[in-house]
């Protein structure tokens, strides 16, 4: 539904905000753009825990605005560019709207066949 | 919730949605080859679609508008590319003027609709693909929320500051 899509949207856009709204995290965003790095490297550059770089990655993460990936011991965080992002934006909407319909259809096949016409 | 998986991909501009229904192929097919029942879920409950031509063969044509709340009606077409009763649909979805008319400057994408049956339950997957990147940025800028448009505006200024 289109209030679900936008609901969706606007738990999304709350979420890029406050990814974006803190210095550490645009400092983390930028630093991954430069190139892939190691949530340990990170936390090395802060005067922070590693437990507090972690969840700042997290919140990053949760925005679409990086990924995590393993490695051996390592959790490596890249970062999704402009292009990837406005990708999973465009797609995420395009799911909304077909689980919209795709409820929609499900209501009316609950409904008997011939009752079709009447249930607007 | 019927549906059952939701693949996306960010390179092919691609989105797969699967979803499992409790009734045969034959009456899904209703739902896409009837314009009665087409009209009752292709637009959201806020803007219902009205469909005004429906031929579904291939090369044939849909057209639909949805109105809103307010009356504004928008405009929108199928070209019909292929279709094999009661399995598969493939076709352009795009916008058109206030006349219905194709409107080219305005972005496509094309979908492709499966379905199989098997033990009376029916799979429905729909492949929704941009035409295009430009295409894509089309979208966002036409439908997207304020909110979104400004934050996916921001994030190259703000990591530049």
């Amino acid at each position: 539904m289109v209030v679900d899509a936008k609901a969706a949207e606007e738990r999304q856009t709350d979420l890029l905000f406050k990814a974006l709204g803190d210095p550490t995290r645009r400092d983390i965003l930028g630093r991954a753009r430069d190139g892939e790095l190691s949530v340990s490297a990170l936390a090395r550059l802060y005067p922070v825990s590693l437990a507090a770089v972690q969840k700042h990655v997290a919140t990053l993460e949760r925005a679409g605005l990086v990924t995590k990936q393993r490695r051996g011991r390592e959790t490596v965080v890249h970062a999704e560019t402009e292009a990837l992002h406005r990708a999973r934006a465009a797609l995420d909407r395009l799911e909304s709207a077909w689980r919209g319909r795709i409820d929609r259809i499900d209501k009316i096949l609950d409904q008997p066949e011939n009752g079709d016409q009447q249930c607007l | 919730m019927p549906v059952t998986d939701v693949q996306k991909d960010l390179d092919a501009l691609m989105m797969t949605i699967t979803a499992e229904f409790d009734a045969s192929a034959e009456r899904l097919w209703q739902i896409w080859s009837d314009p009665r029942q087409l009209e009752r879920w292709w637009g959201p409950p806020s803007h219902p679609a009205t469909v005004t031509d429906h031929d579904l063969s291939p090369g044939g044509r849909v057209a639909y508008y949805m109105t809103s709340p307010e009356g504004q009606q928008y405009h929108g077409w199928w070209k019909v590319e292929e279709v094999e009763p009661p399995t598969r649909l493939r076709f352009e979805d795009g916008f058109a003027d206030d006349q219905g008319n194709p409107n080219p400057e305005l972005p496509t994408s094309v979908a492709t609709v499966t379905l199989s049956e098997s033990d009376g339950r029916t799979t429905m997957a729909i492949e929704s693909r941009f035409s295009s990147r430009e295409q894509m940025e089309q979208t966002i800028e036409m439908g997207a929320e304020q909110g979104m448009k400004e934050a996916l505006g921001q994030i190259d200024a703000l990591l530049a500051s």
